[in-house]
Parts: C-alpha cells; structure tokens; sequence
C-alpha cells in the first residue's frame, strides 16, 4: 500500500509529519488530547469533540476496530452519537489490521465514510507536551500537496447549536420523566436514565423545557465556551425557580454554574482522560472519572446556597457544585462514561432519588 | 487503636520459581514507606543477597527461615505492634496465616497492617473464595474443592473433560494442570494432594483470553486499578509463563471497564486494604468472563504494573496499611498530582518471561499451567513489534529479536504450535516464514490475531529488507521503518549483507555509522505516569525510534557514571547482582557523581527509579548501551558489578572508544579468555589442573586419555552451568562439548583434569592498581566438581589449614597484579593434599559478594567502586579471623516445580536462589540456612542410599548419629549392609523396580519418610536413571531431599547436635 504523507501544524508553526489514513483529506480545527487508552469509537462520537483535531497519547490505535450500528431503544448501541464529531484524527501507531469479534470495519474504513482524516507516524507524546506548555492551539492536517486548510477557532463559533437535536424526541417509557437538554448530549446519559425507569424527553439546547411536565431536568454534556448558551442559562434559571431536581453533566455543570451566578474560563489545555481524580468536598471519598472539557468553573461567584460539591485532586479545579438545600447539582466529569470509568454512575441514582423525593 | 511504632516485614526467602526478586523489590519499598514514617522495621529474611536485607533498609534484619514458628520467637524477642504480610508473596502470606491460625498474632496483641487475614483466606481457600464472589454475583470459574483422588473423578466427569486441577495454597501453580481424561487426573490429583488437603476441579476455558488487573484500595473505601495486563498466550499458559503485554490491547472500552469494575467491586467485597491482582479469563468472542483469582498481595505482576507505570504500588500499599487515604499520598513522579489516580501509559510494555530449561534433566519444555520460567525481562516500546523485538534480544538465549535469528529446526510445525514450548514465539516466527496464514496459526495457537498480524508484520518488513542487497541501496525511510519495527543493527545487517561473508561485527558497526550519518537515531522518553499531561521530572526514562524529540536533556559534563546492571534473572545470575549494581549506584552517588542504570529486568530495586539519577529501563546489548553513551558522554561505564551480561560487554564497549571503568577490557580479557588466562597463570608459576585448548573431538579424546576422567570443560564468556561441565565419560564429554560449542563459536574450549575429593574454595576480592586491597576466602561443604552455585559455602572457613589460607592469598595476589586489578574480583581454586589449583577468576563480582559482605560487614562494592572511580579506598580494618560466628550460604532448588527434573547436582547449575544465614558455630549456621531452603528436621523416619563405596563412608559418621539420636533408619541393600557392619541399623527397603515388599516408593508415597538422602554412585545415565525416581519422588511427594556425602552429613551432624529449641534468634546486628 503506497503511503501519503500528512503533515499537522499548529499555530505556532509546530510541524509533525506522518501519513494519512481514513479519509484522503485536510482539515482544520483546535488542537487537543486524550489520554485515555481505549474507547476511540466513543470519543470520536462524541459531540464534545465538535471541531476539534483529537491526538491519542496512547500509541497504539485501531486495535480492535469499530463496531456495527446497530440501534437499541432508538440509539446506536455502541456509540455517543449518530456520526463522528472530530476534525482529525492524529495517533502515533495505527492497527491496519484489527481484531475483535465485534469489529465490522476498520477505523481506517470508518473515519473514509466519515470524511474524517487522520494521521499517524508522528511523535504524540511531544505534540502533546507542546499543547501542554503552549496551551491549546488551532491547527490543521494537511494532506500532502494540498493547501493547508484554514485555522479558524471553532469556539467562535456556537457548538452547541450545531450537535443539540432540532426536535424533541423521546426514549423509554419510565416513571421518571426527565426533561434532557441537548447541548450535545452523549448517547450514554440517555441509556443511563432509561435504565433507571425514565422517560427521557430530549429537547434542543434553547428550549424552554420548563413549559414541559417534567420530574426533573438533566442538563447534557457538549462542545465549546459555555457562554454561547445564554438562552440555555436563562432556562435553567428558571428551572431553579421551579424547584424541580437538576441534575447537570460537563458543559452542564458549566451552564447550571452560570445559573447559579458562578464564572467559567478556558484552560489552558483542558482535561481529556479517564484518570482524573475528584474528591467530594468535605469527605474522603475520591473517585476516578472520565472527561472531556477544555473549560471549567470559579466558584467563588457563586450565589448564596450553591456550594462546591467536587474538587479535581490533581489540579484543585471545580468538578462539580450543589445547592445546599434544594435538588440541584452538577458534575464537571461524565458519571455515564463510556468511554471511561464507570465508578461514578452512582450520580444518576442520586438524581433519581432527588426526583423520587421530589415527588412524595 | 494502639500506635504503630515497630513493625515487623516477612520476606519471601531464597528466590525460587513462581517466586523470586520481585519481592526485593516490593518489601524494599514497603520498608522505606514504613522508614519515612518514622517507624522501626523488623525484616525477616534469610535471603542475605537482596538489597532489603541490605543497611539501611530496615532498622533490624533477621537471617532466618521466614516460617511460623521462628517468626513467632522473633515476635516474642522484638514485641512489633504491626506485621506486614503482603509483601513477601506467597511464603509470608502462608507464614502469617498460620501464625493468625495458631494465635500467635493474638498472643502478642500484633497488628496486621492492611489487608485483614480473613479477607487473605477468603482469597486463598477456594471454596470461600468462589462463595464470596457469588454473594457479588461475580462469576468464577465452575470449580468444586474435593479431598480426594475419587471425588475429583466425580466432579471432573460431572463437568465434562478437558478440566484442570489446582492445588489450594500453594505458589504460581505448583499442583495445577490440565487434564484430557481419567487417567491423567489420576495421576495429577495424587501428587497435588501431597502439596495441599484440598484440590479443585474445574472446567478448562483454554483459548480464553486472559486479564489481569492490580487493584489498590484504601480504608475509606477509595479504588483505583493501576494498571491492566493482557496475556499474549491465551489461557492455559500460566500467567508467569506467558508474554505479558500493558496495558490491555485487544479490549474494547466496554471489555476494559466491565472488568475493571468487577475488580473494584470485588477488592471492596474481601475488603482488602492495600494492592491485590485480580486475574480473568476473558470469552475471544463475546464479553463473558470468569475470574480465575485473586491474589491479596503484591505479586510478580504487582512489581510487573509498578515498574509498566511508573506507579510505586508497594510502597503505597504499605502507607495504606498504615492508615493513609488515597488521596492523602502523592503521585511519586509528578511530586505533585495525587497518588490517587489510575496511570495514562503512553507506550506499550512487553513482559518475556525467561526459561532455563535446558539446564535440567528430563524436564518437559511443554508449557502448561504450572510455571518453570526463572526469570523475566520487560521491554518499552511505543509500538508492539518494537516492545516486542527488544524484549526477545533481553531475555539473552541467542536470539536477535523476532526475526534474524538461527533457523530453529521444527519437524512438525502444527504440533510446535499446538504444544507450546519455551521456543513458542520463534516457532510462529518459523510458521509465518514458511507462508502459514494468521488465521492457521490462530487456529492452532488461539493467541489473538491482532498479536498475530502484527508478527506477521514483522516477516513481510524482514522479506522487503531481504529484497535489498545492502545498505547502499536501501532507502532511508525503509531503514527508519525498520528501526521503528524494533530491528537491531545487527537483524539489518544479518537481513541485508546475507550474500557478504564479512565479519559480523565489522558489519554491524556499518550499520550503525551508515544510520547515524543519515540521523536515524532513537530518541530518550519519559516514563512519567500521565502520557505528558503533566510535567514530570521523572528520570525513568526508555528509548525508542518512534519519536522525533528527547524529553530530557544531556549534561555531557562528565559527570556521571554509567552502571550497566544484571538483566533478566536466570539460574546462574540473580538477585545477588542487583544488589552489586545497586550498591555501585550508591556508592556513585554518595561521591557526588550522578548514577546512571541501564536495566531492563523489572523483578529488581536497581531497576527502581528513586535508586539512581537516571534509570534507562532498555536493552543491555552493544548498540542500545552505545546509543547511551553516545548521548549521555558519561565519564565512564562500570561493567563488573552486574554478572556476565555487561562483562561480556568489556571489550567490544573499549573497542567503540567507550571508557571501562575499573579493570581494563583487555585485562578483563585476559581473565575470561582461558588460554591467555592460563598462559598467565603459567608465567605467574600459578600451579593450575592440567588444560588444554581443543579444536577438534579426537584432540579432546587424546587428552583425556592422558590425564583421565572425569574432565573439565569450558567455554569462554559463559556464566553457570555451561562455563564450567565436569564430565565422568566419554559419552558425557560429547554431550556437553556440543553444547559448549553451539553457545560459543568464537572461542576454543578449554578442557581441564578434574581432581576428586578436592576441597573447593573462593576468594571474593578487591584490589586497586593491581594490589589487593580487600578479601574474602571461603570454603565449599560439598567437594569440587558441584556447580559453585549449588554449593553450601562457608565464610569464614571453619576446616581449612592456616597455610592453605596463606597460599590463597599469595595466589591471589599474584593474579590481581598479573591483571592489573582495580575493582571486583573473584577466584575459584581448588585444595588437596594441600595442593592449591586455580580454577577459574572473574574480573567481577561474583554471586557471593553479597553474602561475604554482610557476614563480615565490610561492603565490597561500596570499595569496589571507589577504586574503579579513582577515589581512595581504605583496606577494611578487619578481617575474617574477628569474626566469632559463622556464615553459610546455602542453594535454594525448585525441582518440584520442574515436572519430570532430576534433582541431582553436578554439571549444570540447578539452584534458582540461595539463603545465607549466620550462626554461632558451622553446626547452627548450616542448620538455619537448610531450615531457610525448606528442609526440616526430620520426626523419625530417615531414607538413607548412599552410593559408592566412598559415600557410604563418608555417611557412616552421621549414620551414627541419627542411630544415637534415636532415629529410624531405612536404607537400601547395598546401604544397609554397610551400616550393618558398623552396627548402625537399618531396615531394608527395595530399590523402586523391584516388586519386593518394603518397598522404597511406597514409603515414599505414604510419606513414611521425613528426610531421603540418596547419593549417586557418579553421574553416567545407568546410575542416574537407577534410583532417579527415588529422587524424584522425594521430590514429587515433598519430602526433604539430600544427595549430596558431605552437604547430608552436615546436616544430619547439625540436627541431631542441635536442638530446634536451642537455635539462637539473634539479628544481623547483634553478630
């Protein structure tokens, strides 16, 4: 098989040539990694990466190929979403020939119906110690002898509105009726509530789901500055006003902080693993979770009666903020996982405690 | 709940197989936990040559048999709060057991840090084990604990064959196998009954994939799971057995955290506090599992995931023992993210493990479940096929890596495949060549295709390189690949320039200068714990080509020093030179210098990065330690303190202008060299045994017409076993001159005259420009001719002549200004009628530099080194003669791991591990040290069958003894007669091939007898064969075997002179 060469580059001029695989393109968008060591059907899928170049610091990808699309209870069985969100792909080590019996096709075959490019060949560990002291850049993957492709920061642009449903829809059939606002919802925080008999009812980002009959309101994970979403904030406010249990993952916890009067502010190359540790305030218990977020939380605006509920053991970065009284909190790391560690799923049976006291 | 101020840490021991230097490694960092602390250690352990029994690891050290009831005086003596049962595997683990069960914990009021004892046999008796994971609805593998022989019949047919039965309580398997059908059962389930009451019996699941996780918990319930492994050999091949590779790569997301879950929801379930190894099988082709165990301690793949990660488990094992919250302790690398968090690798690891099989008689190179492998090496890499090459050429048995190599010569390649043996990887690399497809070998192997593709990989690069006829022609981004792929310099250029008939290595230094001119080089990478995401100043560092950027700089201010360590450990060369490479490494340090470590074997503490300012975990071969130096331009590179591997490195590393430190290389030369060193001795007037160089078999029959048997044969560059062959006969001489030669073609043999009933003797030393400046003279129990290595040594010598001494020492003299010494080195003579032949000198520190500097307390290598840096160094102030005790160094065997073995000594070393123990007089020292091999004093009953006429002499003494000391003897005829006629009695038992009644198989089936001595007349196949199943079922049946005249003596002298009751428990410091 012949090799074409592709080149990444980064804003700051940071060139690292490898070879293409997937599909025969360039493309442009904000550099970031992940240090996870599995899940690459997961993340891809997932709408957080919206406009973003992903780098897996984990050498060896493709291992074990992509699963089919087969769809359960209305979502894929084995995937975040219904298409690939990032704009490249860049590993250091990829499987051409992959192994596994639930394998139906190769990444390489994956990423080619996708239009998503990716390369590989290039050294993954000094990319990401360049994003670790520069911060995250804009970048691009070029294929060799194409114009390099623009930089524009995705950012700018509002994520949310491009990955949130257009239209309301609903899965499961449940006691619990569970307003979701789709930021960029993972597939998984569906399935995790349907699991837990509720009735999910999915809306775009800026719907007034306080209009709807709801037990309580999961507010979805996504890409991009959390600002963008003035209209989501202003819902949950009035959420807040309503008293009903809230529950808010990731981009969630970011918007339910602004509700609730705190900032939000980039980081500087954001946390994307699934090692990260968080410690619940005030206690002992630590836990290991999975994220996904170039953005995070300062809570010393927050308003009377919000307090932090989780704090990030490495960095002392916000996880995660309550009410001291009422049925609201959030968390900065995914307790549905996928991909990731599972230890936190006990946040949705919170939750529904929350909705099930609610109700009495 | 009462302050932990002192704490008591049981070893495991000598090393043996399924247990070997791993647990240096994790009661090391235990110790210096507990040491930061504040708290006062109490170690128990009568492996004198590791680096915790070492100053200043623990504050107190105890040279004794790591068993329930000295522990139980030492508790008594010392009156600890705490004990920590974790970190001397399975030996401490059972130890504290028993001492749990007997009370003695109670008695004392000590406390058992981290994991509670119940929660340990919960794990370890099976039956509860299975119970408590189905409370959980875990699910184990179907299996039912029977008592006997009839009923594991009844459950195996119930389950349906192939099954496997397993042994409870006992070390990496030893009991276990598989079984096809009835008749194998049978006889697999009588022996495993001899190890334990209980055995399981299970349905087989071979060809699932198996997984291991190793899991850490805290007291506030807090988990994280370190790291996960994935076995390359699917299962049925024990895990210690099998290519090991970190993390997982054939699992999907969902695989990797379904299991990781369980883990976490059964660590909390037993409620372990500290680190255990949850292991599974896992179904190829859907997400079923089964967990197969779990062990709730550090173990072999513990010190495996810690050295893969960079993540210290047993050291945080210990501080949650001790109370701590994860969350509490931080990330060791980073110094300044948590300890709480679960390692991001960025590169793979390669665990190879490394047998020696071929040292042993009559054992099956099938692997099974049972584990035989000695040792094992792990390789980084930031793809498989380079991980994976670099690992093969560290496991050091000839191979270049997974192409390149000596065709292997395979008459059935289907049945190689199906019935894996030690050359399991080189037989795929043999079928692929040879056009077989992936998925016929997956058929027959069952090792998954991934694994498989990628090897498969490397025959198609190897194939495209063949096309090229040399370097010339071949294009840069080929070589780069190739490089990538993990091909050494030499593959290339073995690949390349086959139509060339050159030197070897005057091509491969070709392919290293051609490669550098065009900058293909590899670059230095962190292990740091969190794949970049934060910076780390970690020194644990590792080369590779699939990178464009160092991440560390290079001084090059000539102020750091090279060490080059051990390697894999193998029988021969172990834990011993660990501590020889750590203690330079100290000494270096101390001095101001930086130390710098090239070691590659993750069962070590030199291979721990908090022991040395930069730690290269990669290869020991020319290229990967010149790459080094190229980078590091170190003042210099010591070569002598890590056995043969980095010797063997002396002159080809002075040959590329790399400075040796210490000895010169061409002086190092002149020692392993037999014929200049022998040329040497003879200008010296050093008297040595008749020699000769050989060529040719008919010159070597001529010899030994002239001089006799039995004979001595050697190669050049050669630790153990084949460096030193005693052959009785001409048909021996024959099969060891093959094997002499198949592994060193470059240099002549050297055949010797072996005198009998010679005395042998060593001398560990240190001299500085050629003058001796520090020495240690000890004595072998056994007469020459078993291997150095399997010998009982005694230091000081307790039965030499004052003028023997003398002469040693002027000998020793001599050669260390004959070579021009500066630094370690180490004699091996031979004495009789006070005749003083030397056999062989080493410019390095041998096996016994360790033991020799404990017993006297004078570190060797602390010395050693100073003079190999230039520094001054002092003649130690006192010498052999203060000492008013006597160590003794004695050999640990593992022949009932190795089914099938004879467990005779001689030619081959045998030993896997040794203890050295210190006692008031000879009597007591060799006691304890048989004591610490796993012998006891015997109840009663007493096999004796001692040979020739000149052993059963040399028993008559302690037949005696026994008689006087009321024992039952037993002998066989030609024995008993003898004893008749000196009035010791003794009751005939028959030779096992005879029909007669009593019978000698019989009592030792029944376990009628307690001690077996059996003495070979000599070592031709006849007599071997003869009573080798009384040997091997002393052994099979775990029963305490002797077979060597003056070793059982000694012992028999010891136990009947010295009371059990009556054995001193004094520690290091109080001799």
């Amino acid at each position: 098989m012949e090799k074409k060469r592709s080149i990444l580059t980064l804003e700051d001029g940071s060139r690292f040539e490898g070879f293409s695989f997937g599909a025969a393109t360039s493309a442009g968008g904000e550099v970031v990694f992940n240090t996870a060591m599995t899940g690459y059907p997961e993340s891809l899928t997932d709408p957080s990466y919206r406009g973003q170049i992903l780098v897996l610091t984990y050498p060896l990808v493709g291992n074990y190929g992509v699963p089919p699309m087969e769809v359960d209870g209305g979502l894929p069985k084995f995937f975040e979403s219904d298409a690939i969100h990032i704009r490249a792909l860049v590993v250091s080590d990829y499987s051409f020939r992959h192994s596994h019996w639930n394998a139906v096709k190769s990444l390489d075959e994956w990423l080619r119906e996708n239009n998503v490019p990716g390369v590989y060949g290039v050294d993954t560990r000094l990319i990401t110690k360049t994003i670790r002291e520069r911060g995250v850049m804009l970048g691009a993957v070029t294929l060799d002898g194409e114009a390099a492709p623009p930089l524009e920061d995705p950012n700018r642009r509002n994520l949310v509105a491009e990955v949130s449903c257009t239209k309301t829809e609903i899965y499961g059939n449940g006691k619990h009726r569970i307003a979701l606002v789709d930021c960029g919802c993972k597939y998984n925080i569906i399935r995790c509530l349907v699991a837990r008999d509720a009735t999910v009812v999915r809306v775009p980002w800026d719907y007034d789901f306080t209009q709807l009959d709801y037990d309580g309101v999961m507010i979805s994970n996504g890409p991009g500055d959390p600002q963008m979403c003035a209209a989501t904030i202003a819902n949950i406010r009035k959420a807040i006003a309503l008293g009903k249990p809230i529950f808010g993952i990731c981009l969630g916890n970011q918007l339910l902080s602004l509700a609730a009067g705190a900032a939000t502010y980039k980081l500087k190359y954001g946390h994307r693993s699934h090692n990260q540790p968080v410690l619940t305030v005030g206690t002992d218990r630590a836990v290991i979770t999975s994220q996904n977020h170039g953005y995070a939380v300062d809570t010393t605006s927050l308003e009377a009666g919000w307090e932090p509920l989780f704090v990030n053991l490495n960095d002392g970065t916000n996880e995660g903020i309550r009410h001291s009284s009422k049925p609201f909190f959030s968390a900065q790391f995914h307790p549905e996982a996928s991909s990731g560690p599972v230890d936190t799923e006990y946040l949705f049976d919170e939750f529904i405690k929350n909705i099930e006291q609610w109700k009495r | 709940m009462e302050e932990i101020k002192k704490v008591i840490l049981l070893g495991s021991g000598a090393l043996k197989i399924g247990e070997a230097g791993e647990f240096d490694y994790s009661g090391s960092q235990a110790l210096k936990a507990l040491k930061e602390e504040g708290i006062y250690t109490v170690l128990i352990n009568p492996n004198i040559a590791t680096i915790q029994t070492s100053e200043g690891i623990a504050d107190k050290v105890y040279f004794l048999p790591v068993t329930p009831d000295f522990v139980e005086e030492v508790i008594a003596k010392e009156r600890p709060q705490g004990i920590l049962l974790a970190f001397g595997g399975q030996t401490a683990l059972n130890c504290g057991v028993k001492l749990y069960r007997g009370g003695v914990l109670e008695k004392y009021n000590v406390r058992v840090l981290g994991t509670p004892v119940q929660a340990i046999i919960d794990t370890e008796d099976r039956e509860k084990f299975v119970e408590k994971l189905d409370q959980i609805n875990v699910r184990t593998i179907k299996s039912q604990a029977v008592t006997t022989v009839a009923d594991a019949k009844a459950v195996a047919s119930e389950l349906g064959y192939p099954i496997i039965i397993r042994a409870a309580y006992t070390l990496g398997g030893l009991g276990s196998g598989f079984c096809d059908n009835e008749q194998e059962l049978d006889a697999l389930a009588s022996k495993a009954f001899t190890y334990s009451p209980q055995i399981l019996v299970e349905k087989s699941l071979k060809g699932w994939k198996e997984v291991e996780y190793e899991v850490v918990r805290d007291r506030f319930d807090n988990c994280i799971t370190v790291c996960n492994m994935e076995n390359f050999d699917p299962l049925g091949i024990h895990t210690g057995e099998s290519i090991v590779v970190a993390p997982s790569q054939t699992l999907t997301n969902s695989e990797y955290h379904k299991l990781r879950r369980l883990a976490i929801d059964i660590i909390r379930h037993i409620g372990i506090v500290g680190e255990c190894n949850v292991q599974y099988a896992l179904d190829p082709n859907s997400e079923d599992y089964r967990v197969i165990e779990v062990n709730a301690r550090l173990s072999r793949s513990s010190a495996l995931a810690s050295k893969a990660t960079g993540y210290p488990l047993a050291f945080v094992a210990a501080k949650l023992g001790l109370g701590y919250g994860l969350h509490e302790l931080k990330n060791s690398v980073t110094k300044s993210t948590t300890a709480c968090f679960e390692p991001a690798l960025d590169y793979i690891v390669c665990k190879i493990p490394r047998w020696d099989l071929g040292k042993f008689k009559g054992v099956s190179r099938e692997l099974g479940s049972s584990m035989k492998s000695v040792g094992e090496v792990m390789s980084i890499g930031r793809n498989f096929e380079e991980a994976l090459q670099k690992g093969l050429r560290m496991i050091e048995q000839g191979m270049h890596g997974f192409v390149a190599n000596k065709e292997l010569a395979v008459e059935d390649v289907d049945q190689a495949l199906s019935h894996p043996t030690d050359k399991r990887i080189f037989i795929i690399a043999n079928a692929l060549r040879k056009g077989y497809t992936v998925d016929r070998i997956y058929a027959l192997t069952r090792i998954d295709r991934w694994f498989l593709e990628k090897l498969h990989g490397i025959i198609e690069l190897e194939k495209q390189l063949e096309g090229y006829d040399g370097l010339e022609t071949l294009p840069d981004s080929m070589l780069l690949e190739a490089k990538q792929k993990g091909f050494s310099d030499f593959q290339l250029a073995r690949t390349l320039s086959k139509v060339r008939k050159g030197d070897m290595e005057d091509e491969v230094s070709r392919v290293r200068e051609w490669r550098k001119a065009r900058g293909i080089l590899p670059v230095v990478k962190q292990i740091d714990t969190l794949a970049a995401e934060y910076p780390a100043m970690t020194n644990y560092l590792y080369l590779t080509y699939n990178g464009t950027a160092h991440d560390v700089d290079f001084p090059r201010d000539g102020q750091s020093v090279v060490v080059l360590g051990s390697g894999a450990y193998r029988i021969g060369s172990s834990v011993e030179f660990d501590w020889c490479s750590v203690n330079a490494v100290e000494a270096i340090r101390r001095t101001g210098l930086k130390a710098i470590m090239i070691n590659y074997n993750p069962e070590t503490v030199s291979t721990d990065y908090d022991m040395c300012d930069r730690l290269y975990f990669d290869e020991l071969t020319l290229e990967r330690v010149l790459d080094i130096t190229d980078l590091e331009a170190p003042r210099g590179v010591i070569v002598s303190v890590g056995g043969q591997t980095p010797n063997n490195l002396a002159m080809r590393l002075d040959a590329h202008s790399v400075p040796i430190l210490g000895t010169s290389a061409s002086d190092v030369d002149r020692a392993e060299d037999r014929h200049k060193f022998s040329s040497m001795c003879d200008e010296l007037g050093v008297d040595q045994p008749r020699w000769r160089e050989l060529t040719s078999l008919e010159d070597i029959y001529a010899f030994a017409d002239e001089v006799g048997f039995p004979l001595l044969i050697r190669p050049s560059y050669v630790l153990s076993g084949a460096a030193m062959n005693v052959v009785s006969n001409k048909q021996e001489l024959e099969h060891f001159l093959t094997l002499a030669t198949s592994v060193s073609k470059q240099y002549p043999v050297v055949v010797t005259e072996f005198i009998e009933n010679a005395k042998e003797i060593e001398i560990d030393a240190v001299a500085k420009g050629g003058e001796v400046i520090a020495y240690a003279i000890s004595e072998h129990v056994e007469f020459a001719g078993v291997h150095s290595g399997d010998a009982t040594m005694v230091f000081p010598p307790q039965k030499m002549y004052v003028e023997t001494m003398r002469r040693i020492k002027r000998i020793s003299r001599e050669v260390a200004r004959g070579l021009h010494i500066s630094g370690p080195f180490n004699m091996q003579l031979m004495a009789k009628n006070n005749e003083i032949k030397v056999i062989e000198c080493n410019l390095r520190a041998s096996r016994s530099f360790p033991f020799v500097s404990k017993v006297l307390k004078v570190n060797f290598i602390d010395l050693a080194t100073r003079v190999m840096l230039g520094l001054p160094a002092e003649p130690p102030s006192k010498s052999a003669f203060d000492l008013d005790y006597v160590g003794i160094k004695a050999p640990q065997f593992s022949f009932s791991r190795l089914q099938k073995a004879d467990p005779v000594l001689g030619v081959e070393m045998a030993s896997t591990g040794e203890v050295g123990c210190i006692g008031e007089d000879f009597h007591e020292a060799i006691l304890k040290a048989m004591l610490s091999v796993g012998y006891t004093i015997p109840a009663k009953n007493i096999l004796l069958s001692t040979g020739d006429s000149r052993s059963k002499t040399d028993m008559l003494s302690a037949a005696q003894s026994l008689q006087r000391a009321g024992y039952n003897i037993f002998a066989t005829r030609g024995t008993a007669e003898f004893l008749a006629l000196s009035g010791v009695e003794a009751t005939v038992l028959h030779w096992p091939d005879s029909p007669e009644k009593p019978n000698t198989l019989d009592y030792i089936k029944e376990r009628r007898i307690d001690l077996v001595v059996n003495i070979p007349k000599n070592l031709t196949p006849g007599e071997l064969s003869n009573d080798y199943s009384i040997r091997r079922g002393a052994i099979d049946f775990n029963i305490p075997l002797i077979t060597n005249a003056r070793l059982a003596s000694a012992f028999i002298e010891a136990f009947c002179r010295i009371r059990r009751d009556k054995i001193t428990i004094k520690s290091w410091n109080e001799y």
